[in-house]
């Protein structure tokens, strides 16, 4: 499929809620939001907490690293407009900072992805929306 | 709950339904729900439909029961995804015994042509799962799988092998969209990866086609002089709606719906004849006898490749081949594992008529692994 005939990607949808995550995003930071009642880490972003349904939410900048909590190799992509990708990795991110994301692996081989494998946040450049995706951690 | 489910409606699954439409596919099923259980649509006074994305936004009972020509004194759309056909029957019995109508018509139909329209929307899932290439619930079921796996070395091979065997029931149900096409392990393990480790054969083919029960009181039932198949207990939970969210990945809510279930029934995991479980990807089998209690958690895997689960084991699984094997028509792939399991308790399943207890468990799941609905259904002892 030639990019001039694959669909439009689907881009991220940002509500007046989520939109600061967004606009740091486009500033190349992954935050989260924090209670100030009762300490939760919040991922997605929530207009109250979803533990106290407090509403003294704060964003905070995230270390952007986090492990594999497990991880898909997608053949046969659900929207046409990623078919041109494939194989991609899409995985779920435990977060240094507690929530779990769903993202993408990249800058490696599919096949060299694992459960447990320490990654580190890289923004999709030259999107109209950048997201964060994940990438291996270079060893120390 | 002293509820019955005395009729039962199911249509042909086919890939495509042109010139059908939903109203009138729900029209089909319910006409043949209603009369199997030998009444007439005058008595029904309940009406259970599901969503209708894109073409019923709202007022869709009204909608249903206006085209049925209904005037029900309890009518709701229950959208619990795959658990919405376990969901209705139990709400059915409520709102019976409540005292707010008398017979329910449960009912779900699903039409398809061409490709299904993608509406925008401003959900969660929108918003943080599908800019990451996340569409749709294969790679939810694929994240599932890949941890079972690895937390428990549950291999393809052991799924592959349960999926043959709900072929090989298949291959004695008409209705079903693999019907006359059965298959082999190295079928099952060579099919083209979709989502790894999930292969093209691990998935559910999606339908057009119907599925209906009619729940009624046992006074009326015991009346209607046919075999009586009863809810003897139900249970539901909701934990999430994207798989991110999952408190846990290898097991669901079904395992405290189930226990509910068997809780209210008075039965146990060692006393049921039949299961009746929501298969929409073979992965879901494995983490559902875990969460019945038919064997130890991570046991899923070898507890499916050591059994004979077709209609002739002692402890059959989806005798009408699940909708790994029949497709799947939507919400009505749901409700045919109620069909199923009312046809096989009445002993009006020809031949694929499975012998044992009459005591069927029945799950429903909806989402990521996000809604679950069990029924535990009881027949006349045979």
């Amino acid at each position: 499929m030639s990019a001039s005939t694959a669909p439009r990607r689907p881009g991220p949808t940002p509500t007046p809620v989520s939109q600061p995550f967004w606009d740091a995003a486009a500033a190349g930071t992954l935050t989260l939001q924090h209670c100030g009642r009762c300490d939760a880490v919040v991922f997605y972003p929530r207009h109250r907490c979803p533990r106290c349904w407090a509403e003294a939410l704060a964003w905070r900048p995230a270390s952007g690293r986090g492990t594999v909590a497990t991880y898909t190799v997608v053949h046969k992509p659900g929207h046409p407009a990623f078919a041109p990708d494939t194989p991609y990795v899409v995985a779920l991110i435990d977060l240094a900072e507690g929530p779990r994301m769903l993202s993408a692996v990249v800058g490696c081989e599919p096949g060299q992805v694992r459960i447990g494998m320490p990654v580190r946040v890289r923004f999709t450049a030259g999107a109209d929306h950048p997201l964060p995706l994940f990438e291996p951690e270079e060893e120390p | 709950m002293s509820a019955a489910l005395v009729g039962i409606g199911e249509l042909p699954n086919v890939r495509r339904s042109e010139g059908a439409t939903t109203l009138g596919t729900l029209a089909d099923v319910a006409a043949e729900a209603v009369a199997d259980a030998g009444l007439s649509p005058a008595d029904v006074d309940g009406l259970l439909v599901g969503p209708q994305v894109g073409e019923t936004p709202q007022h869709v009972p009204a909608t249903v029961a206006e085209y049925l020509g209904l005037q029900p004194t309890v009518s709701n759309v229950v959208d619990l995804g795959g658990a919405t056909g376990c969901g209705m029957v139990w709400r059915a019995a409520a709102a019976i015994a409540a005292g707010m109508c008398e017979t329910v018509l449960c009912v779900l139909g699903n039409t398809r042509e061409g490709d299904p329209p993608r509406s925008p929307n401003r959900n969660p899932i929108r918003e943080f799962d599908v800019p990451f290439g996340a569409s749709g619930a294969n790679t939810s079921y694929a994240l599932i799988a890949q941890r079972h796996m690895h937390d428990y070395g549950t291999t393809r091979d052991q799924l592959a092998h349960a999926v043959v065997a709900q072929r090989q029931n298949a291959q004695h149900n008409e209705l079903a969209v693999f019907h006359g096409r059965p298959l082999t392990v190295d079928d099952v393990l060579s099919a083209p990866p979709v989502v790894e480790p999930l292969g093209l054969l691990d998935v559910v083919m999606p339908c057009a086609g119907g599925a209906a029960v009619v729940v009624t009181s046992a006074d009326r039932a015991a009346a209607a002089g046919r075999p009586v198949v009863t809810l003897a207990g139900a249970g539901e939970k909701v934990t999430h709606r994207a798989i991110a969210f999952a408190p846990d990945l290898t097991a669901g809510p079904l395992a405290d719906a189930i226990h509910h279930a068997y809780r209210q029934a008075g039965v146990g995991p060692e006393d049921l004849g039949l299961l009746s479980l929501y298969d929409c990807y073979s992965i879901m089998l494995a983490v559902t006898v875990e969460d019945a209690g038919l064997c130890a958690k991570g046991q899923g895997g070898r507890w499916l490749a050591e059994r004979d689960l077709t209609w002739r084991g002692s402890l059959p699984l989806n005798p009408h081949g699940g909708q790994l094997s029949c497709g799947q028509a939507d919400l009505a792939g749901g409700m045919s594992h109620v069909v199923e399991a009312v046809r096989q308790l009445r002993g009006e399943a020809g031949s694929r008529q499975v012998g044992g207890r009459p005591l069927a468990l029945v799950t429903g799941n909806g989402a990521t692994m996000s809604e679950a609905t069990a029924l535990v259904l009881r027949g006349e002892d045979r």
